[in-house]
């Protein structure tokens, strides 16, 4: 059940990111293209993001009501609130090879879906990305002595 | 560089639909639909018990163009700028500065915004900055 649930709810966010365009590249970084502002630039992304984390907004508020989840025990909510290094110069890093091809994880993985040749080769080099961040986190981790 | 159509409608409908997935995984789950976060945990080390369901998730976003086939009788369209080498580039720091950064479009942009996170902002901020001044980059001075 959880796992039939699971592949729904991917299908569901894999469905309004294709409605969305967001699976298009060339539609990203026309977004991302700011010095085109007045010619080619098309800020669909703004909507997208906008129209997206506003349901989320709304929903989130009906969903806190709830002592707990439909299907687990509790809420599993990030706890952290410091704007630290490893944020900001992770992001950095995120928006430089955002902008130099047009794809984030998630329409990463649609593209996959589409056989692209391109997604192939994106997708592997993503993942052994986030092996390796995840690596030298728990390594940092580990030496810290702290979670 | 391929130009685009401006389409704030079907950007709102479909981003109603990313906003949906987000909802029903929290109500269902409690848990925060960030790709980023979803992927890297299905790789090892697995530290709790939840690769499986990360997995069908991730096969849920892969399947999604072949309903969008089903549905409409062809696939999305997509163009590409990138060649190999920025295509492995790319994808090298978008993996590790997701993970590195604890989140990316969907885990700071959608949930984080929703959730009117401060640290969520802060690494949008980041993110969209060095996105667009890496496009300025390579369409305009390169």
């Amino acid at each position: 059940m959880p796992l039939l649930l699971n592949l729904l709810l991917g299908l569901i966010f894999g469905a309004g990111l294709i409605v969305a365009g967001m699976s298009d590249p060339a539609k990203v970084l026309n977004f991302l293209d700011l010095a085109a502002i007045g010619s080619t630039w098309d800020g669909s992304l703004a909507f997208v993001l906008g129209g997206a984390a506003a349901v989320t907004f709304a929903g989130y508020r009906l969903a806190a009501r709830r002592p707990r989840p439909l299907l687990e025990s509790q809420f599993h909510l990030p706890h952290k609130t410091a704007i630290d290094a490893p944020l900001l110069a992770g992001a950095a890093i995120f928006g430089i090879g955002w902008g130099m091809v047009g794809l984030c994880p998630g329409p990463a993985f649609v593209a996959l879906g589409t056989g692209r040749t391109e997604a192939l080769i994106f997708v592997p080099a993503m993942l052994a990305g986030m092996l390796g961040a995840r690596l030298l986190a728990l390594r940092g981790i580990a030496r810290d002595g702290r979670a | 560089m391929t130009p685009t159509e401006f389409t704030p409608l079907s950007a709102l409908l479909g981003g109603g639909l990313i906003g949906l997935s987000a909802v029903l995984m929290m109500l269902v789950f409690g848990r925060i639909a960030g790709i980023s976060g979803i992927a890297v945990r299905v790789l090892p080390p697995w530290l709790d018990g939840e690769a499986a369901n990360r997995l069908a998730f991730l096969a849920g976003l892969v399947a999604a163009p072949m309903l969008f086939l089903a549905a409409t009788g062809a696939l999305p369209a997509a163009s590409y700028a990138a060649g190999p080498v920025l295509l492995v580039t790319g994808g090298l720091l978008v993996g590790f500065g997701s993970v590195w950064g604890g989140g990316c479009t969907s885990g700071h942009g959608v949930c984080g915004l929703a959730r009117l996170s401060v640290r969520s902002l802060a690494a949008v901020a980041s993110f969209m900055a060095t996105a667009v001044a890496t496009v300025f980059l390579l369409r305009h001075l390169l």
